[in-house]
């Protein structure tokens, strides 16, 4: 049967994790009710992981300028949709990769994120794609698929692919 | 402009209550309170509102309709599914697509309709002391499900995506055969997952819920239902809390309901669910256990030519030739079906990230994605998993993948793989973070035989959520009996896919259609034969 083994093994690992982003969060002086830069969930913070993080995930697609600069605001209307809980683990993530100690000890980005190589970031991912921790594991999808449904989203980037969109109703 | 019936009845005075917009709390007393709009509550309201009996229906999501399905991923996913279509397992190795809005999944299934196989019936009534059900005692209520939601074969050509199933299967003497739809008028236009534009799916949202609101049922969404308050083994009141208009966060009102007899049709996760919120008696521990996923593994291929997964009826063709090779009992089966292909949803589950993912969606029109859906909870090692409660009161489920249906993912990404060559493909790109594209099959053989099958690695998702107030013939063994009356509280019911015992080996829609006409025809007798009591 399953396991309340499970549950708690999860619930250490999660609590490790949300320990830390509080401790980011209080040195950010983070508000939980409002973003800022016209965002409506995600802070400042956030959206410089996500704009150093999407060009690497988004490799190969062409992505540059304003396009790229747009995913971060449809990032953050998608977060603001989603049920509490997974708003809470999204930018406890994100504040975690924001902090020095996320960024340089859990991530291994030396730079600061706005100066991060997108080589330097893409190691990263990798590691945490195939890190034996859980945890890393389920962060790396958490960005992967918030930046590719953000990009996949977006009409400019259908004929790439190939998809003419959806077809006309008569 | 197409008529869009939902539109027309609010305008005709149907009585629905959008909760976001609540100024203040709200009370209602009703004979039945159904909790969910699904296929369940569909078809219970449909039923206790034809015997006269006065109705409320209770619905998490909102209430969408034919003018708002612009078949946009970036729309319908938010509006219309649980969690924006991004729920997933405790483990987070399970994605799990479920509708949330008015008709519940049945807005933005793929419309596949089968009946419940015999074979799976023959173990519910050896291991759940099922005796009632077998094929033939249900055949009258699947016929009558199949007449009123036009369920028949669908006889325009499948489209390539599926055709390429069909094409494989055949080289290799691997049975494939039509899927039957719910639609009527179909433009086959592949678009079903964001809900039916044109009104062509007879989905729980055209047919059977306005048939309630017709004879004066009334329906609040935008309300999740919080707890039933029970007391010495009756459930006494419902209470719910409004949702603001994205269905994200309480407004602060309240949305109460007295009646004679409650309803839980809130799916195989939202079910158990509520019943554990509302401490329902559970003296054997099986309330939330026993919750299956049909778990679902995805194989991508690049064909030489154009396939335009996007277009065309979502689901058409399948095969059942790995189901019915062994036992039920045995390594564990699987259905073989097409997936439609839209580019967020893609995109999103393909591997990898940069150049290399890039290239796989530059292949995105001439690519063709197979599904294998796992038959679990029909072995000891299958026992599925169980839904449980955050601090905030969410549901969570808990499921682990066990060796058992590991075993069943590599020999399904092997025979996925194995078809789609047959089928001319020039790549099969098994769904799987350590797999490269294989360019032959001895060449996917060989990578998927040597895959690290773990969580996390292997793409699995799911959009059958099956179990976990499972019936049967004592309390020991389920949570309500075989006409879905809870065992341990009189006044309760539930009508949905969570009654099942196991998981089904088919798409669950039509099993449920037909499983709650059956309980909804015998519950709407029990109620109208006792006189109406004043208010609990």
């Amino acid at each position: 049967m399953v396991s309340r083994r499970q549950f708690i093994k999860f619930g250490v690992a999660g609590g490790l994790l949300l320990a830390a982003a509080g401790v980011a969060r209080a040195q950010k002086g983070y508000r939980a009710a409002t973003g800022s830069d016209g965002l409506e969930v995600l802070t400042e913070g956030d959206g410089e992981v996500l704009a150093a993080v999407a060009p690497a995930i988004l490799a190969g697609t062409g992505a540059a300028g304003a396009s790229l600069a747009a995913i971060v605001g449809s990032i953050d209307r998608a977060v603001a949709g989603l049920p509490p809980h997974l708003q809470a683990e999204v930018r406890q993530l994100l504040a975690l990769l924001a902090s020095w100690p996320g960024r340089r000890l859990l991530a291994g980005v030396s730079a600061a994120w706005p100066q991060a190589s997108p080589a330097e970031v893409a190691a990263f991912l990798e590691r945490w794609r195939f890190s034996r921790w859980a945890l890393f594991q389920q962060a790396y999808h958490a960005l992967h698929e918030l930046v590719l449904a953000a990009w996949y989203a977006r009409p400019d980037n259908w004929p790439a692919i190939g998809y003419p969109g959806p077809p006309a109703l008569g | 402009m197409i008529h869009d019936p939902i539109r027309a009845g609010l305008a005709s005075g149907w009585k629905v209550t959008d909760a976001s917009k609540l100024e203040r709390d709200l009370a209602l007393e009703a004979d039945v309170a159904i909790i969910g709009t699904g296929a369940g509550g569909g078809v219970t309201a449909e039923i206790l509102a034809a015997a006269g009996l006065d109705v409320v229906l209770i619905e998490e999501g909102p209430l969408k309709s034919s003018s708002d399905f612009r078949m946009v991923e970036a729309e319908a996913y938010p509006q219309l599914y649980q969690e924006s279509a991004a729920r997933k397992t405790l483990d987070k190795a399970i994605t799990i697509l479920q509708g949330r809005a008015v008709g519940g999944s049945t807005t933005v299934n793929w419309t596949s309709s089968f009946r419940t196989s015999e074979v799976t019936l023959g173990y519910w009534r050896e291991r759940f002391g099922l005796g009632e059900f077998t094929a033939s005692a249900l055949a009258p209520w699947f016929e009558r499900m199949e007449r009123r939601l036009a369920i028949a074969p669908w006889t325009v050509p499948a489209n390539e995506n599926n055709e390429l199933l069909r094409r494989g299967g055949a080289k290799l003497g691997i049975a494939t055969a039509a899927i039957r739809r719910n639609v009527s008028g179909c433009a086959n236009l592949g678009y079903c997952g964001m809900g039916c534009p044109t009104n062509a799916k007879q989905s729980m949202l055209v047919t059977t819920i306005p048939a309630a609101l017709e004879r004066g049922a009334r329906l609040v969404c935008l309300a999740r239902a919080e707890r039933l308050r029970l007391s010495r083994g009756r459930a006494e009141g419902l209470e719910c809390r409004a949702l603001d208009a994205r269905g994200v966060h309480p407004t602060g009102r309240r949305v109460t309901v007295r009646a004679r007899h409650y309803v839980v049709a809130a799916g195989g996760i939202g079910s158990p669910a509520l019943l554990l919120r509302s401490g329902a008696p559970d003296p054997y521990r099986v309330l939330g256990f026993r919750t299956f996923l049909h778990p679902t593994v995805i194989s991508a291929a690049v064909m030489p030519g154009p396939v335009r997964g996007y277009a065309g009826a979502p689901q058409t063709v399948y095969s059942d030739h790995f189901l019915e090779r062994g036992p039920i009992d045995g390594p564990v089966g699987f259905k073989l079906e097409a997936a439609p292909l839209h580019p967020v949803l893609f995109g999103m589950t393909l591997q990898g990230f940069g150049a290399r993912h890039a290239g796989l969606m530059k292949s995105f029109r001439d690519s063709q994605v197979l599904l294998a859906l796992l038959r679990d909870g029909f072995h000891p090692d299958s026992p599925g998993g169980n839904v449980g409660l955050r601090d905030d009161g969410s549901p969570v489920l808990a499921y682990p993948l066990t060796p058992y249906l590991w075993d069943g993912v590599r020999r399904a990404l092997l025979a996925m793989a194995e078809i789609q060559f047959a089928a001319g493909a020039r790549e099969v790109v098994p769904v799987h973070e350590r797999a490269a594209p294989y360019g032959s099959w001895p060449a996917a053989k060989a990578g998927i035989a040597a895959l690290p099958l773990e969580p996390l690695l292997t793409r699995v998702v799911s959009a059958h959520v099956m179990g976990g107030c499972g019936m049967a013939d004592a309390p020991q063994r389920g949570v309500v009996d075989a006409d879905g009356r809870h065992f341990h509280i009189e006044n309760l019911s539930v009508h949905d896919g969570s009654v099942f015992p196991t998981s089904l080996g088919v798409n669950p829609q039509l099993s449920i259609y037909a499983l709650v006409a059956r309980n909804a025809t015998a519950l709407a007798g029990a109620l109208a034969r006792k006189p109406v009591t004043q208010g609990a």
